[in-house]
């Protein structure tokens, strides 16, 4: 299986999404910088964290514009599963390829600490190892994760099981306490209507050894090798 | 022309400067050559004042690679690695303008290790502020906080530990002081130095704006009531046009085709342009009109004196630069072709081909002016040395003395502070930051490297020399709690105006401190920072001398936590304790005093104990472990418990000190101790290990039940729910600017 890691000039989670899937999982891994316009036969595409060109406008507005974005819509559209995560998630927003948009985080400060995720729905690639209703232990790192949506909008994806992690505590409790960041519904993660493209807050990859203090983020790069490996997403090389 | 004094005194020159300038130069200097001479004279680049003291550190030793001099120091960490490091101080920008003083400090100091070759891996910071009280102070907390944050965490460096303190002579003048770490092969260390004449040399990163001129002559003098004149003097970060020339810079340096390189920090293109020429026994001539601006109708003065930040001096080899030229493009980055490396050792600048400033390197460098300051012991101390307890009436009992303690901003949990600090990015990340030394995992080896800074100023105040032992003797200590073997360490030493003779005895007795304690403790210092006129209308802050150490572990899976691992466990307290309560936060606490004696220090027993922390932490013996600072004993004992919801039974013996007793033994700051924990079934195998190593040490209790429970001598002082105590300790410090939010 080949992982295919977007590298925009100001991504910073690449090395890190490149690390979980290579040495970690024992995948083959590719970073793929923004201005190709290959996925060079990847079966899984990345987009990491970081501040893509800065984010000095909104986070992610410039990266759609980059070359490899094209071939990562098309690849989408082929029915590839594509995982955006912190920034990746912004930019998939910022493409259209996810609905919604970010606010600032509502104590309007970065927030760095381990949070709590519930998996809300396991019929997508990066969930379906998971068991419905598993909490899981992920840091986040943001400022701007404070998902937002029109009400229509929320309602559609809370009506088709688009939301796919909530911010929960421990024992899996949606409360207001558990949300770090002011997001609608404790949305942490959707996925789009064809539930092959998801973008999540939180960050798997740095949650993928017990040294670094938990490895409940590898189960979704795990979910995505028995997804493809059952066929039940098919590669849109 | 002949300059009138009005002049020198706007560019920080006395009269006999400017004279040696005259004679050096065998002419009058131009109005380039006279800013050029300035900056490079001031303080902040010259270290005119401290060069005399400097000299007497140690800095070499079997593992270091590069020692003071170049633009970081370098340590070898085995399997071909070395570890990149250096501190640095930005103070003065953070306080006129303090979110971009702190994050453009943050910016100088990642330049400085990548210019090296080296991937910056992690930032650590060090902070004094003024009481949280001050609306004020909290002002500048936010600003230097969300400054760091801003540009670490853009930029995907890690921030993972550092200390913060807060006293009141920082109110008018806080110290940011950041250090970064970086790796690189330990034979691939990159030099700032400009040689083979004909070499082309490349401007490369943002271009040149008013920002920032004359920032290093404003870190040179004192604040006064005309602070918001220097305003334009802060520089204004990009910490996104950095992480483009980090990467960029690490793929050039991938190929052969670099002689050198530096970054344009403090006297920006002045600095890197005369002291890589300095260093390469070349000189370097560049003609001001290549140089990219921002801003029209730049005169040469300001294109040389302009600190706007992000930008790299490289001299690339001929023939080699279209191989530059290529990487920087594609980071859309555009190297500019701005001058040449020649033979004469000179600096000269031309503008459109007229030349401009022509000074012979040494000048500027080795030959700026080296001044032994008079010195005079300072007559507060005799008075501050002498502590009565008597005097203080009664003390508090011993469960309301922790209770104020755990509440006090220097112990409290700094949790508002590094939640905002991405810590994790690059997954290297084994001890988060608030923990004691953080530590980073090194990926190409098995090893891990832990990493502390450390200064309690009020020691400094009352004994410079035993206080910067002590500064050294912690922050080693730290990281060998971690189980690292302190191998290398760089300072940056935060003081007053030393025009004044005591504060020149004050920095030359800490330097002198900072010298013995390493070389007892074999840590050379590779190199750091000197701020001088830390002052606010003639008040000086607490002398400063902050140490950062690195540590190395050599098993990454046998990283020590400060936490206590599991109920049963034994406690052992490893050093001695001693009726000592001077310059304790006690004292300062409760009764508002930073007075008496600092703890003494005995450097061959604290060597002692870092080399069974060591063997501990290796063996797997030490299961955690916590040294004992600020707070004492019952602090130290305390925070093992957070985190776990493990609580503690101690008992200890009872120091003599009439009715401050119980305060004293609890509360009381003596050097060289640890608390540690181990599997009940070995405290006697770690006794035994501490005997011979000539350690004292007594097993003082054991961790279980959910209260913190302490006694002297059988009898019950502190008998306290555990998640009480967490909730005062952590809450503590957001609560002061939550109070903030609800009156906004």
């Amino acid at each position: 299986m080949k992982f295919a890691v977007v590298v925009f000039p100001g991504s910073n989670c690449d090395h890190d999404a490149y690390y979980a899937a290579q040495h970690v999982l024992g995948q083959d891994a590719e970073l793929i910088w923004h201005k190709d316009t290959s996925l060079k036969g990847a079966d899984v595409v990345v987009l990491p964290g970081g501040f893509a060109h800065g984010d000095y406008l909104r986070t992610g507005a410039i990266a759609r514009f980059s070359p490899i974005m094209q071939e990562v819509q098309r690849f989408a559209a082929g029915g590839g599963p594509v995982l955006g995560i912190c920034n990746g998630f912004q930019v998939l927003l910022e493409a259209g390829m996810l609905p919604g948009a970010m606010l600032r985080n509502t104590v309007l400060q970065f927030r760095c600490e381990h949070v709590y995720v519930r998996v809300e729905q396991t019929d997508t690639p990066f969930t379906a190892a998971c068991a419905p209703g598993q909490v899981l232990r992920i840091p986040i790192a943001h400022g701007e994760g404070n998902y937002y949506a029109e009400p229509d909008v929320v309602d559609r994806l809370e009506h088709n099981r688009q939301v796919i992690f909530r911010y929960a505590t421990v024992s899996g409790d949606v409360t207001p306490a558990a949300n770090p960041n002011g997001s609608l519904n404790n949305i942490a993660g959707i996925c789009n209507e064809t539930r092959n493209v998801v973008g999540l807050m939180p960050h798997p990859e740095r949650a993928c050894e017990l040294a670094v203090g938990s490895a409940d983020g590898l189960v979704l790069f795990e979910s995505v090798l028995k997804a493809l490996s059952h066929g039940a997403f098919a590669s849109a090389r | 022309m002949t300059m009138d004094d009005q002049v020198l005194e706007r560019h920080g020159l006395t009269r006999d400067e400017y004279n040696r300038i005259v004679e050096m130069l065998g002419r009058e200097p131009t109005f380039t050559e006279l800013g050029i001479f300035s900056v490079m004279w001031s303080e902040h680049c010259s270290y005119k004042s401290s060069r005399v003291h400097l000299k007497t550190l140690p800095t070499t030793g079997r593992r270091v690679l590069q020692g003071p001099g170049e633009n970081a120091g370098a340590v070898d960490i085995g399997d071909g690695y070395a570890a990149v490091f250096k501190i640095e101080s930005h103070n003065h920008p953070s306080f006129i303008e303090p979110y971009q003083g702190a994050a453009t400090g943050v910016g100088g100091i990642i330049r400085d290790i990548f210019t090296m070759g080296a991937r910056p891996i992690a930032l650590l910071n060090s902070l004094r502020f003024g009481s949280l009280e001050d609306p004020l102070v909290r002002r500048t907390v936010s600003g230097v906080v969300a400054g760091i944050a801003g540009y670490g965490n853009s930029i995907g460096i890690p921030t993972v530990g550092g200390e913060i303190g807060f006293d009141d002579s920082y109110t008018g003048n806080p110290l940011v002081n950041v250090f970064c770490l970086g790796i690189s092969r330990a034979d691939d260390i990159i030099k700032g130095t400009a040689s083979g004449a004909g070499n082309p040399v490349y401007y490369v990163g943002a271009k040149t704006g008013r920002d920032g001129i004359h920032g290093a002559t404003m870190a040179s003098a004192e604040f006064d009531e005309k602070l918001e004149e220097k305003r334009p003097a802060v520089q204004v970060g990009d910490p996104f046009m950095e992480k483009l020339l980090l990467e960029a810079c690490l793929e050039v340096m991938q190929t052969d085709a670099l002689v050198g390189i530096q970054d344009m920090g403090a006297a920006g293109l002045t600095c890197s342009t005369c002291e890589m020429g300095s260093r390469g026994g070349a000189g370097v001539e560049i003609d001001v009109a290549n140089v990219p601006q921002r801003e029209t109708g730049m005169t040469p003065y300001e294109i040389m004196l302009s600190e706007s930040q992000e930008r790299m001096l490289l001299v690339v080899k001929k023939g080699r630069e279209h191989d530059v030229e290529r990487i920087f493009e594609k980071w859309d980055l555009h190297a500019v072709h701005i001058g040449q490396v020649t033979t004469d050792g000179k600096m000269r600048v031309k503008d459109r081909g007229e030349v401009v400033a022509e000074i012979p390197n040494p000048c500027l460098t080795d030959e700026a002016p080296v001044y032994r300051r008079p010195m005079q012991e300072p007559a507060y101390l005799r008075e501050a040395r002498r502590l009565s307890l008597d005097s203080l009436g009664q003390p508090l009992v011993a469960r309301d003395a922790l209770r104020a303690l755990l509440a006090a901003p220097n112990v409290a949990s700094k949790r508002w502070v590094y939640r905002q600090y991405d810590h994790m990015v690059r997954t290297n990340t084994l001890v988060v930051p608030g923990m004691g030394a953080g530590v980073v995992r090194v990926k190409e080896t098995h090893r891990a490297l832990a990493l502390s800074t450390d200064c309690n100023g009020r020691f400094v105040y009352l004994d410079p020399y035993r206080g910067a032992q002590l500064a050294v003797a912690e922050a080693s200590r730290n990281v060998a709690c971690a189980g690292g073997l302190p191998i290398g360490a760089t300072n940056c030493l935060n003081f007053g105006n030393p025009q004044k003779p005591e504060i020149m005895w004050q920095f030359a007795k800490a330097v002198e401190g900072m010298g013995a304690a390493c070389r007892a403790l074999d840590i050379p210092i590779t190199g750091g920072n000197v701020s001088l006129y830390n002052e606010t209308d003639g008040s000086a802050v607490l002398p400063t001398p902050v140490l950062g150490v690195v540590g190395l572990i050599e098993n990454a899976d046998r990283v020590v936590r400060r936490a206590f691992r599991e109920a049963g466990e034994v406690i052992v307290l490893l050093g001695e304790s001693r009726a000592e309560l001077g310059g304790s936060e006690y004292l300062h606490v409760v009764h508002g005093l930073i007075r008496g004696v600092p703890p003494a220090l005995d450097l061959e027993r604290e060597a002692a104990l870092q080399r069974l922390l060591v063997e501990g932490a290796a063996s797997g013996l030490i299961r955690s472990a916590h040294d004992c600072a600020e707070g004492g004993l019952a602090i130290t004992i305390a925070e093992s418990c957070f985190d776990t919801g493990l609580g503690a039974s101690i008992d200890v013996p009872g120091l003599e000190a009439g009715h401050f007793g119980d305060v004293v033994t609890l509360f009381g700051e003596s050097a060289s101790r640890v608390v540690v924990s181990v599997r009940a079934q070995q405290a006697a195998e770690l006794l035994a290990l501490a005997r011979k190593a000539g350690v004292p040490a007594a097993a003082i209790g054991t961790v279980g039940g959910g209260a913190v429970r302490m006694s002297i001598d059988g009898r019950s002082v502190i008998d306290a729910p555990l998640v009480e105590l967490e909730h005062l300790w952590s809450t503590s410090i957001e609560s002061f600017f939550e109070k903030q939010r609800a009156i906004a």
